[in-house]
């Protein structure tokens, strides 16, 4: 299926769970946070929340800034 | 000890006792860093202890899809001694700094956020508008807000009145080093502001800093000072010094500026009269 990962198309087997998706982009959950669907997912939700055909995601990190 | 003195320390565990408190958080330092453009991410570390700042700002940037080699800044940050504030750098509207500021909230451990939403790509000034609207939301949606605006005392009374734990005028353009351009206006605002004044943006050396504390200021924000200067470290340790300096000649009052001399010795008793 199509997504759309931080603006760009993204394709990917799914439909899947927040957590498989972090896991497959061997991103650490706990330093991140992630908008599905221009929805805050609460960290508790990531096993959850299920992403789907068309949707949009942001995994989203701190970087250096004043 | 005299804990009317500025120099005022615990003596049990010599801190000082003029803490910086914001929304009944109490923070040592009244200096409060960035975490950008420093040359490499230890020459930042080692600018944070210099600093001796206990509250850092972050910015929240999409993460890098394509390429996971890249070192994260939070391995070089201490959380247990850093109080992490994500800030909403870059967002034009009060829509986008909403958002980010949901999203940093996620991301870190706290509901405090450095709200900026900028209206001008070259002066990055402030949209007030945008800023007042985007505090109102995220005040009511429980967030600690310290936004980033205009040195101008209707903005900041705006501000203050949407909820605001603090206002964060700046001293001149982000990043330019100009110093406080309008001394009055800080003045002013110090005058009349019933939350914590942080003078952000603007500072390029240590006189800056102390100036901004001399006028009453609660604290300074400042990253390219130390991050841009040829040694970072030490302009840290320079802005630590400066910070004090400033809040302790703030608080012992200074003596008003005359036209002309007073002399300091005595006029009586000198030689040959």
């Amino acid at each position: 299926m199509r997504i759309r990962l931080n603006g760009d198309p993204y394709e990917i087997a799914g439909p899947l769970t927040v957590s498989a998706l972090l896991a497959l982009l061997d991103i650490d959950a706990r330093r991140v946070a992630v908008e599905h669907n221009l929805f805050v997912v609460k960290r508790a939700q990531y096993d959850r929340a299920e992403i789907h055909e068309g949707d949009e995601i942001e995994i989203v990190n701190f970087v250096g800034g004043g | 000890m005299n804990q009317s003195s500025g120099s005022a320390v615990d003596t049990l565990t010599g801190a000082a006792v003029d803490p910086l408190v914001i929304a009944g958080k109490t923070f040592q330092s009244r200096l409060i860093v960035g975490t950008g453009k420093y040359a490499t991410f230890d020459i930042m570390r080692r600018a944070h202890e210099a600093s001796g700042a206990d509250m850092v700002t972050v910015a929240v940037r999409r993460v890098n899809i394509s390429d996971r080699t890249k070192e994260s800044l939070l391995d070089y940050i201490d959380p247990a001694r850093f109080f992490i504030l994500p800030n909403t750098a870059a967002c034009y509207t009060a829509d986008e700094a909403v958002r980010t500021a949901r999203l940093g909230r996620e991301a870190g451990l706290s509901n405090w956020v450095k709200l900026e939403v900028i209206g001008d790509e070259r002066t990055l000034f402030p949209d007030n508008e945008q800023l007042v609207a985007a505090t109102r939301i995220l005040v009511n949606e429980g967030f600690v807000v310290l936004p980033y605006t205009s040195d101008d005392l209707v903005t900041c009374r705006k501000l203050e009145d949407a909820g605001a734990a603090a206002v964060m005028p700046l001293g001149a353009p982000i990043g330019s080093g100009l110093g406080i351009q309008n001394v009055n206006n800080i003045r002013i605002i110090r005058e009349f502001a019933r939350v914590p004044l942080i003078v952000d943006a603007g500072v390029g050396t240590a006189s800056d800093a102390a100036l901004a504390m001399e006028l009453g200021a609660d604290g300074v924000l400042m990253n390219t000072a130390i991050a841009g200067a040829q040694d970072a470290i030490t302009m840290a340790e320079a802005m630590k010094l400066a910070v004090r300096a400033g809040r302790l000649a703030y608080k012992a009052g200074r003596i008003p500026p005359k036209m002309y001399a007073t002399a300091s010795s005595p006029v009586e008793g000198l030689v040959g009269r």
